[in-house]
C-alpha cells in the first residue's frame, strides 16, 4: 500500500505546508529525528527552488516499500524553464540567485537516492528516495 | 423592485419559513467539524432563518449589520458557508414550485425574476461579509504575527537576545535584520545572540540569511554568536555543505551568554555567603 499526497507550490507558504506534510509522514513511519530533520529540509530545498525559479509546481510524497524496508519519495515537479546544464547546478556553490548554492547537492547529501531530469524549456522532475533503517 | 414576489413570500412567511426549516435540517453542518454543539447549530439556523426573511422587511443599514454578525457566527464556529448558500437554493425551488402552480405564465415569468433578485442579492452579501470577515481576521494575525516576529531584548548592558521561533521566510528575514541593526545601534550592543532554538528548518536560505545578517552585524561594529542549534539541525547543516565558521557558535544560549560576557571582559561570580549576609 502507499500512501500519497501532493503540495501545490504557488506561494511561499506552500514551502511550509510541504515541509509539515513531509514531517508528519516520516514521523509516521518512525524515521529517526535526524531523519526527520533531513527530509523535512530536503522538501524545503525543493520548495524553495520551485517557488524561486519557476511559477508554480508541486512536491509529491509517497511511502514505498521494496520487500525489505520503507521509504519516503519526494518529487519535486514543475513546468518552468528547465535547467540547461545539470552538472553546474549539482556543484556546490554554483547559484543564479545569489544564494548559497547549496540547494541541491545538499539535498542528494540529505538523501539516499536522487535523480534530476530537466529539459529547457520544459521543466524538471527531481525524484529522491530516503529509507528508513 | 420585486415587491410583488415579496408580498407573496411575506404572505406566506410562516409556510416558508416551516418548509425551509425542514430542508436545512436535512443538511449535514456537522461534516466538517465535529466539535460544535447542536444547541450553536440550532442558532445559527434560526438565525439565518431570520435573516433571511428579514430582508423582506427591514432597512438596508439593519440588514448589512445583521450579514456582518451573521458571517461573523460562521467564521467564530467554523461552519462552511457552502451549505448556507445550497440552503438558499433549495428555498428557491420549494417557492418556485408554489409559484407555478398559483400563478399565471407571465406572472411566473416576472416573480421569477424578482425571486433571483431576492436571493441572489442575499447570496452575494453573505458571500461579501464571510469573504471581509475572513481576510480582516488573517489580517490580524499577520499584525499578530508581525509583532511576535524578531524581538531584540537587551539581557546585559552591551549584550542583546533575539529569539527566533517559527518559520524563516523572505519577509521575516528582513525583520530580523532590521530589528538588529536598529536594536544594536539603541542599545549600544557589542554582542548580540540570535537564538535558533525554536526554528523547524533551517535550509540553504535561512543559513543564507543568518550569514548576512552576522555579516551586517559586524559592519556596525558588534558581533553575533548563534545559539540553540539542535543535534538534528547541525548533522543538516553539514550535510547541506553550509559553511558557518565564519559565525561565532554555542550550543545553549547559556553559553552563548557566557561567551558574550567574556567578550566584553567580564563575568558572573558568586559573591561568598558571609559577604552577602553582610549586604
Amino acid at each position: 500500500m502507499t500512501t500519497q499526497s501532493s503540495v501545490e507550490i504557488g506561494t511561499e507558504w506552500g514551502i511550509v505546508s510541504a515541509r509539515q506534510a513531509g514531517r508528519e509522514l516520516s514521523k509516521g513511519l518512525g524515521f529517526s529525528s535526524v531523519d526527520q530533520a533531513r527530509i523535512t529540509t530536503a522538501i524545503s530545498e525543493l520548495a524553495r527552488n520551485i517557488y524561486l525559479y519557476t511559477k508554480n509546481g508541486v512536491i509529491g510524497l509517497e511511502v514505498v516499500n521494496d520487500g525489505h524496508r520503507q521509504g519516503i519519495i519526494i518529487t519535486a515537479r514543475d513546468q518552468g524553464p528547465g535547467i540547461e546544464n545539470l552538472r553546474d547546478v549539482m556543484v556546490d556553490g554554483y547559484s543564479t540567485s545569489g544564494g548559497l548554492g547549496a540547494g541541491l547537492p545538499g539535498v542528494k547529501r540529505l538523501m539516499d537516492e536522487f535523480d534530476i531530469q530537466s529539459n529547457p524549456g520544459e521543466g524538471t522532475l527531481i525524484t529522491t528516495t530516503k529509507w528508513l533503517r | 423592485m420585486h415587491s410583488s414576489v415579496v408580498d407573496f413570500i411575506y404572505q406566506n412567511k410562516d409556510i416558508y419559513i416551516k418548509k425551509w426549516r425542514s430542508t436545512l435540517d436535512e443538511l449535514d453542518l456537522n461534516i466538517y467539524h465535529s466539535s460544535i454543539s447542536n444547541e450553536i447549530i440550532e442558532e445559527t439556523k434560526a438565525e439565518f432563518i431570520d435573516l433571511v426573511f428579514g430582508t423582506l422587511y427591514t432597512g438596508e443599514g439593519e440588514v448589512a449589520a445583521r450579514f456582518r454578525r451573521f458571517a461573523d457566527r460562521l467564521i467564530y464556529y467554523h461552519i462552511p458557508l457552502s451549505e448556507f448558500i445550497r440552503s438558499l437554493q433549495l428555498l428557491r425551488r420549494v417557492i418556485m414550485h408554489d409559484l407555478e402552480e398559483q400563478s399565471t405564465k407571465e406572472q411566473y415569468d416576472r416573480y421569477n425574476v424578482d425571486l433571483e433578485d431576492w436571493l441572489d442579492e442575499n447570496i452575494n452579501k453573505l458571500v461579501d461579509e464571510f469573504s471581509n470577515a475572513r481576510e480582516n481576521t488573517v489580517n490580524l494575525q499577520n499584525t499578530a504575527l508581525k509583532e511576535l516576529s524578531a524581538p531584540l531584548i537587551p539581557v546585559f548592558d552591551k549584550i542583546c537576545v533575539m529569539p527566533l521561533v517559527g518559520t524563516v521566510d523572505t519577509e521575516r528575514a528582513k525583520q530580523i535584520m532590521e530589528s538588529l541593526l536598529d536594536g544594536i545601534i539603541q542599545h549600544r550592543a557589542q554582542v548580540v545572540l540570535i537564538d535558533i532554538t525554536g526554528v523547524p528548518v533551517v535550509d540553504t536560505m535561512v543559513a543564507h540569511h543568518i550569514i548576512k545578517a552576522s555579516q551586517a552585524v559586524q559592519l556596525v561594529g558588534a558581533e553575533c554568536i548563534l545559539v540553540g542549534i539542535r543535534p538534528e539541525i547541525a548533522q543538516t547543516i553539514v550535510n547541506l555543505g553550509i559553511d558557518l565558521s565564519k559565525i561565532i557558535t554555542k550550543s545553549t544560549l547559556q553559553k552563548g551568554v557566557y561567551t558574550a560576557l567574556q567578550m566584553t571582559r567580564r563575568e558572573i561570580i558568586t559573591l561568598d555567603e558571609q559577604r552577602s549576609t553582610e549586604v
